[in-house]
């Protein structure tokens, strides 16, 4: 159940009875699947990279209607939908794309948003490529699946567009207060979900914004964060209580919240904490993790110093050490910040980053650096305590280590040295132990992840649950709303036993 | 929502602000600190609990103006809100039964020094206080502290009131009287912590420090607060603020504190262009 690649028979049924809706029917015929097949894919309007790196407005521009019914034309509504296999909250893709063919946006939304609230963040922040359209049937054939995504988004946006977003009438009150614990996707997800079933829902945030993740790490030039607020503004109207500024385990514990009343708990608190390198020289000025780098530029909004207080150092040679969408999020917004060199050091080669495909190109597209096989071994200072060089290795690919990918290997005599007055950790993040820290009992696995049952998400403390980062240790957006929404299934059906 | 009940002077640039924060006041205990934003275009600042009323649901706090964001908060008025305000934060500090414990405290530091020397005091220790300052016109607490020390000295730097001198000066004082000091808390601003440690450490005495780097989340986050002991890369934040001063690379910590020198003073620049009438204050007789 980690990561669900079986299609459950209740969602079989429901995909088989609309497949057999006649409108699907009649729509199967107007084109002929080789007709289907004979489209192009629509590319997704960009803003040109010389102008975009000036800015932090978005890159891609999204789809017009027309764009987003000629996309989904391509789409052969298969009878065995694979896509939806791929996708960890199961929503039914080809419902909502033939949808759009027919030109109901609002419609496609709807389907979506039976098990995805936050359709307009995944949209364009989800690893497609090894999700939904990884599993397309045209990426079967090795053709260029349909662009889920980018119809996924458009359907969102356009539902914004058109003003008040429909709330839907929550019937049952149950009486019961549920807390939540953490603003991210996960958190977000899970309340959300117990909102519309009829809970009393309070989230607790620990920074003075809700979104976790996607407010304080991912930039406004991939997500941008009007988007994000008005996501979050549906689960205020949905009811969902938001206190900020709440750092569970140290303003109250769990325990002192169970005595207020809240009967039952989400712990959604990610996985915060930067993992250093450990190398000499990392305590020196200009040395950053990714996480104090964007949270200074997204959260604190550094870019516009000196109209907002928190500084950020713009650098001319910046380094940023790590191959993940993290360190893409950060060269880029290095980049944007005036960086005549603004540098990926990994110590793979490109095939093993992990980064989204999109990320990389358009990483590419913007003039980001990329020096790949590379490893830092040591960092040098000026004599202001300020980074001045970064000693690297080469490094060659031997056998493949238990993640499957293949294991660097230092080239000895390789060394050589890099000049930089910047330089970003981005080698991943490890969940926070305040929690587990004040909340006894809590079993955790190895790097101080919150251990699971998988099917419940239920933690070892009865009516705690638990999921995203903090159980994953660091994985993606849709995978922690996923267990959200998983975990909001397993509460209600212990507030309903009790 | 975090409602100011007062703000007032209480030495030059020292300022005393009560804020309205139940949770907070509820389970602070000394060695705690707040993160605060003054604004919504602010900066996160730490400062420390100096004192709470749970009842009232009240925190002290006793901050020294020194740039952008301590001017701001030096500009609200009883009754104005503070934007953002988060805590307690941080490790509490290990009290116990020690014997004769000797709190020294420099400048605004004898702010945090006083709610751990109270706690040092209930515990049943001796408090022996140092308290240092530039000159009388800027000590502070003096009252509070002598409320709570079996014996208080204050040296200053030009000898305006008591004894003329550093803290270091003070402690050498007390280890020549033979004193025995069985544990030592000492802050302040870095460099008075470095040298108190080097002494204490010449003479066998465990000695706690509070380190103050630059913090953005303060909850192990970002990382912006590492510094180094014993070697090692440790997060104030969480892991911290004290940290055993023997440890303690003062150096690095200095040098870390200086990373945004040039943006404080464009930002300081700034915000005085918004209030000419200040700029005297701000920038003319800091003495
Ligand atoms: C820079 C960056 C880029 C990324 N890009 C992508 C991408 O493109 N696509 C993708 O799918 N994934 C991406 N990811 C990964 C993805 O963001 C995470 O997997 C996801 O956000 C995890 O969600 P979560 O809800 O578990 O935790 P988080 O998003 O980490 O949210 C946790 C929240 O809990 C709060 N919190 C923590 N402790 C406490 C406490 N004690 N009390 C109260 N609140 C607390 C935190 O402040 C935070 O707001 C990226 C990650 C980063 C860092
Ligand atoms: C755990 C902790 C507790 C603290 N408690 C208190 C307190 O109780 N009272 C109090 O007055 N201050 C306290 N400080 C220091 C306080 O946070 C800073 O003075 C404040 O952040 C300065 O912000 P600013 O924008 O006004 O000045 P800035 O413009 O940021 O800085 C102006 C000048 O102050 C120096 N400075 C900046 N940050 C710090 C810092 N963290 N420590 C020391 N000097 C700094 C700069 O080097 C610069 O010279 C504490 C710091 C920490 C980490
Ligand atoms: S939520 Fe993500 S994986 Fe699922 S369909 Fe949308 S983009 Fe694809
Ligand atoms: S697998 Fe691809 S083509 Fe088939 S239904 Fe899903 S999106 Fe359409
Ligand atoms: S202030 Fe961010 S980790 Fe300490």
């Amino acid at each position: 159940m980690k990561n669900s690649m079986h299609m459950p028979e209740e969602l079989k049924e429901k995909l088989r009875s609309r497949w057999n809706e006649d409108w699907r029917k009649q729509l199967r015929k107007k084109l002929k699947v080789k007709e289907r097949m004979a489209l192009e894919r629509t590319p997704m309007p960009e803003n040109e990279p010389l102008e975009r790196i000036k800015g932090f407005f978005e890159v891609n521009k999204g789809y017009t209607p027309e764009m987003a019914m000629a996309e989904a034309r391509r789409c052969m509504d298969c009878a065995n939908p694979t896509c939806v296999i791929g996708c960890p909250v199961a929503i039914d893709i080809p419902t909502f794309v033939k949808k759009i063919e027919m030109g109901d946006f609002l419609g496609a939304v709807k389907v979506i948003k039976e098990t995805n609230a936050l359709p307009a963040v995944c949209g364009r922040v989800c690893p497609q490529e090894d999700q939904c359209e990884g599993n397309c049937t045209y990426t079967r054939m090795g053709k260029r699946p349909v662009a889920i995504g980018n119809l996924e988004r458009f359907v969102a946006d356009y539902e914004r567009a058109q003003g008040e977003v429909e709330v839907p009438e929550i019937k049952v009150k149950k009486n019961k207060k549920v807390a939540i614990i953490g603003a991210g996707p996960a958190g977000l997800t899970a309340a959300g979900e117990l909102a519309m079933m009829g809970y009393d829902v309070t989230i607790f945030e620990a920074l003075h914004k809700p979104g976790g993740v996607l407010m304080y790490g991912i930039p406004e030039f991939r997500l941008p964060k009007a988007i994000l607020e008005k996501e979050i503004d549906y689960l205020k109207k949905l009811g969902v209580e938001i206190i900020t500024d709440f750092v569970v385990g140290k303003t109250a514990t769990i325990d002192d919240l169970k005595k207020q009343g809240y009967e039952a708990f989400f712990i959604g608190s990610g996985a915060g904490a930067p993992w250093f390198l450990g190398l000499p020289g990392e305590e020196l000025n200009g040395v950053y993790s990714a996480n104090e780098y964007l949270t200074r530029v997204n959260l604190m909004r550094a870019f516009e110093f000196p109209e907002f207080d928190t500084p950020i150092p713009r650098g001319k040679r910046v380094a940023v050490i790590g191959g993940g969408n993290t360190a893409m999020d950060a060269v880029r917004t290095a980049k944007r910040l005036g960086a005549e060199h603004a540098m990926i050091i990994y110590r793979r080669s490109r095939a093993e980053m992990p980064a989204r495909e999109e990320e990389i190109k358009h990483a590419e597209e913007e003039g980001i650096e990329f020096h790949f096989l590379t490893n830092p071994k040591r960092f040098i200072g000026d004599e202001n305590g300020w980074v001045k060089q970064m000693e690297c290795v080469k490094m060659e690919l031997g056998e493949p280590d238990a993640s499957g990918r293949r294991r660097p290997i230092p080239i000895p005599g390789s060394e050589f040295l890099m000049d930089v007055d910047l330089v970003i950790v981005a080698v991943g993040t490890k969940p926070n132990p305040l929690i587990p820290q004040t909340t006894p009992g809590l079993k955790l696995a190895k790097w101080g992840e919150i251990e699971v049952d998988w099917e419940t998400m239920g933690t070892s403390i009865p009516g705690v649950f638990a999921g995203g980062d903090i159980v994953r240790g660091g994985a993606t957006v849709i995978l922690a709303m996923g267990d959200g929404r998983r975990a909001a299934k397993a509460i209600d059906a212990y507030l309903s036993g009790k | 929502m975090y409602k100011i009940i007062f703000n007032r002077p209480i030495a030059n640039k020292v300022k005393h602000m009560r804020v309205k924060a139940p949770f907070i006041a509820q389970k602070r205990k000394p060695g705690n600190f707040v993160i605060l934003i003054p604004d919504e275009h602010g900066e996160r600042i730490p400062l420390t609990i100096v004192d709470s009323n749970p009842e009232e649901g009240t925190i002290d706090l006793i901050y020294q103006e020194v740039g952008t964001s301590t001017y701001k908060l030096g500009l609200k008025k009883d009754g104005d809100d503070l934007y953002r305000i988060v805590g307690p934060l941080g490790k509490p500090t290990h009290i116990e039964k020690f014997g004769t414990v000797v709190a020294i405290g420099g400048g605004v530091g004898i702010a945090p020094l006083y709610p751990i020397a109270k706690g040092m005091k209930e515990a049943g220790n001796r408090i022996v206080t140092i308290l240092g300052a530039r000159s009388r016109n800027l000590l502070i607490l003096e009252e509070e502290m002598r409320a709570i020390s079996d014996d208080l000295r204050v040296w200053t730097d030009d000898g305006s009131y008591g004894k003329k001198g550093l803290v270091t000066h003070g402690l050498q004082e007390l280890i020549d009287e033979g004193l025995k000091i069985d544990h030592v808390v000492a802050i302040g601003p870095t460099i008075m912590m470095k040298f108190v440690a080097k002494l204490t450490k010449e003479h066998n005495i465990p000695t706690i420090v509070s380190l103050n780097p630059i913090m953005v989340d303060g909850t192990g986050m970002c990382g912006a607060c590492r510094v180094l002991v014993g070697g090692e890369i440790k997060f104030a934040c969480v892991d911290g603020p004290e940290f055993d001063g023997h440890q303690v690379d003062y150096d690095n910590l200095i040098l870390r504190l200086k990373a945004y020198r040039e943006y404080e003073r464009i930002s300081l620049e700034r915000f005085a262009n918004f209030y000419p009438e200040l700029r005297d204050y701000i920038f003319g007789g800091a003495k």
